[in-house]
């Protein structure tokens, strides 16, 4: 497991630190986390065997910043947010990785920064929305922690799936503050994209100029896998891999298979 | 004291087993399936006849609240209710207090400076203006708007509300939530010194600190009973005193179901089946629902988890008619034992405005009507004296209510 350092940036003329986790060594990937917040996981500490992973914070999420949050107001904040993000590290190239959430966000980014992003990984992004297959924030938000356990996972009695959500014990003070945190972290991330994600990327995404590749779980019981299409559709020059036995968490369900086709992607 | 009727306009006849096939009361419970739109007009009419009722009864006020999407309560514009409320206590001092029209549910929010200004022109003065933060599932999920804003557009559409009526010229707002070019209201309320205000609150301390800023009335609202009432009421006394206000009880006003019978023994035959419903059946509602993620500030939600200063929310469902009734979640008995008890939790929690439920749950109407007969009959008058001896000013009672008070004394 490689060891995490943390970096404060500043952006958004001082307004705003945004707090990364940097691993690795090698050239620069940015990576994006979920609605459920930062999680360094064996695909991550993968990616870190070849490259210097860069994997923010969602303002707000930091643990002990919670009125970071407050200054983004929406998405477009968010996007000249990493914008800034990325200048104050210096990756005139960098690849981004974002997942669901996570996703958007490297979409938008990509779509913004467009010829200094240089690969773009989407795992199951939200941010695309079509009357035929309706989703929701409600989705995710207005669900229990047994119950979102049971949308997110293909089968969320595996090892890492367990290591993922593991709360400590009940009745305990850390499990009344992992409640806290986790809850607080789906709110946070909720507010750039409440009531549905579909904040006008439709518009954008055409400007992608990044080699992409769609990732999705053939399982994803959160936001449907006929929305890689979409996203390829969108996006001039990209694939789409998907994975079987896999719901909305690529990273932790199917880690060696996903680890190895972005590999091969990232080197191509 | 003052004593009010509140009523919340529930679904009354749900089927027995409408919790078995559906999650949930609220936001989801489609109204095609359990609804009936024949009943729903009775409900409005006796809710409007029950509120009328108490009002001759002599209840010194009436209030009415919104929710939206739901079998719990939806009167989903008060300020209706409350219209008819006035016109039909015309000539009389009771308040009408609205608990309330929901600024945040609005764009713009000075639709309620506006309703509120009608209501209490219509009303002649008797409007007492609630401000609710809002419950965050209707926010969240019935207006769709993000929970982590919920509460920094309540405070700006207050700012903006409260400029709205005290303002001489019209002006413009370039708010964070909210912009408006010319903001020039008609009417204005018919108090000049603005409709008092009353704040809900049932779990963040949070909304603590606005009330006592702003020197408001804090209304306290909750499932959890009087005696679970303690520790957050307590709370709330104690920010009272650190911010260096009075002991004035009327700062503090406090909402409970009440059933009067003829005898103790009579209580749970007369009122059991319907406080279960209102548990049960009416509160049927997964706690996600109830509370979105980011509704909750951070501290308080740090606050509220660590503390637990609530029962599990799903405990609620393993209580009874007896526990409810230990626990003064409801109070019922005989008019002297609900008297006795009222006054009791009136004293412990320090309440100046006392809020009673006389209709709840599946209570049919002629049992509601029955039941505000003997509530202002037998406890009423044996209330209303017990904060004399201290002597306190009501600063949170509409001048129109007052005011009328006093000619009608003088006369």
């Amino acid at each position: 497991m490689h060891k995490l350092k943390q970096q404060v940036v500043p952006v958004l003329g001082d307004k705003l630190e945004i707090t990364v986790n940097v691993a690795g060594k090698g050239k620069p990937i940015v990576f994006f986390h979920s609605a459920g917040g930062f999680y360094w996981d064996d695909f991550l500490d993968g990616l870190a065997d070849n490259y210097t992973v860069y994997a923010p914070f969602f303002p707000g999420t930091a643990p002990g910043k919670p009125d970071e949050l407050e200054q983004l107001d929406n998405l477009w904040d968010a996007v000249l947010a990493y914008d800034d993000l990325m200048d104050g590290l210096g990756l005139d190239e960098a690849t981004v990785i974002g997942h669901s959430f996570g996703g958007l966000l490297a979409c938008e980014i990509a779509a913004q920064r467009r010829e200094k992003i240089n690969k773009l990984v989407l795992i199951a992004p939200i941010g695309l929305w079509k009357e035929s297959d309706p989703y929701t924030v409600a989705d995710w938000c207005a669900l229990s922690y047994d119950a979102i356990l049971d949308v997110l996972f293909y089968d969320k009695n595996k090892p890492r799936a367990l290591k993922r959500m593991m709360r400590p014990e009940a009745d305990s003070e850390e499990a009344a503050l992992w409640d806290r945190d986790f809850i607080w972290t789906i709110g946070c991330t909720a507010k750039l994209v409440w009531p549905i994600p579909d904040k006008g990327l439709k518009k954008r995404i055409h400007r992608v100029t990044a080699d992409s590749l769609i990732v999705w779980g053939e399982n994803d019981k959160l936001i449907p896998p006929t929305y890689a299409n979409d996203f390829k559709q969108g996006i001039v020059k990209s694939e789409v891999f998907t994975l079987s036995e896999c719901s909305h968490e690529p990273p932790i369900e199917q880690t060696e298979k996903l680890y190895a086709k972005v590999s091969e992607f990232l080197t191509a | 004291m003052k004593i009010a009727c509140f009523h919340l306009m529930p679904y009354r006849d749900l089927d027995s087993d409408f919790d078995k096939k559906y999650n949930s009361a609220w936001f989801t419970l489609p109204f095609e399936d359990v609804a009936d739109r024949e009943m729903v007009s009775k409900y409005f009419n006796w809710t409007l006849d029950e509120l009328i009722f108490a009002a001759e009864s002599g209840f010194d006020g009436v209030c009415t609240n919104e929710h939206h999407q739901n079998a719990y309560g939806f009167m989903v514009n008060p300020n209706m209710m409350g219209s008819v409320l006035a016109r039909a206590t015309r000539g009389t001092n009771t308040a009408i207090i609205q608990m309330g029209e929901t600024a945040v549910f609005l764009n713009p929010p000075i639709r309620v400076a506006e309703e509120y200004a009608m209501l209490d022109s219509i009303s002649e003065g008797r409007l007492v203006a609630g401000f609710p933060v809002g419950l965050g599932g209707d926010y969240a999920y019935s207006y769709g708007m993000a929970p982590v804003e919920q509460r920094g557009r309540y405070r700006e559409a207050h700012d903006l509300i409260i400029k709205a009526w005290n303002s001489k010229k019209p002006f413009a707002w370039n708010g964070k939530y909210y912009q408006l070019p010319m903001v020039n209201i008609w009417p204005k309320p018919s108090q000049k010194e603005n409709p008092p205000i009353w704040v809900p609150g049932n779990a963040s301390p949070s909304t603590w600190d606005f009330v006592i800023e702003h020197d408001y009335s804090y209304c306290y609202l909750t499932y959890f009973g009087a005696q679970g009432a303690k520790h957050m009421v307590q709370g709330y006394w104690d920010k009272v005193e650190e911010a260096g206000r009075d002991k004035n009880p009327y700062r503090m006003t406090y909402l409970i179901p009440v059933g009067v019978s003829e005898t103790d023994e009579q209580a749970e035959a007369d009122y059991g089946e319907h406080i279960e419903y209102f548990y049960h059946k009416l509160l049927h509602m997964p706690q996600e629902l109830l509370l979105p993620p980011g509704h909750m500030t951070h501290s308080s939600l740090t606050h509220v988890l660590t503390k637990k200063p609530f029962p599990a929310y799903d405990e609620l469902n393993h209580l009874h008619y007896k526990e409810f009734n230990d626990r003064d979640y409801l109070v019922t008995g005989s008019a002297e034992t609900v008297t006795q008890r009222l006054t009791e939790i009136v004293k412990e929690l320090r309440v100046g405005h006392l809020l009673l439920l006389p209709q709840f749950g599946s209570m049919p109407h002629n049992k509601a009507m029955e039941n505000i007969e003997r509530i202002s009959k037998g406890v009423l008058p044996h209330l209303r004296g017990i904060w004399d001896d201290e002597g306190w000013e009501d600063k949170w009672w509409p001048a129109g209510s007052s005011a009328s008070e006093k000619k009608k004394k003088a006369a």
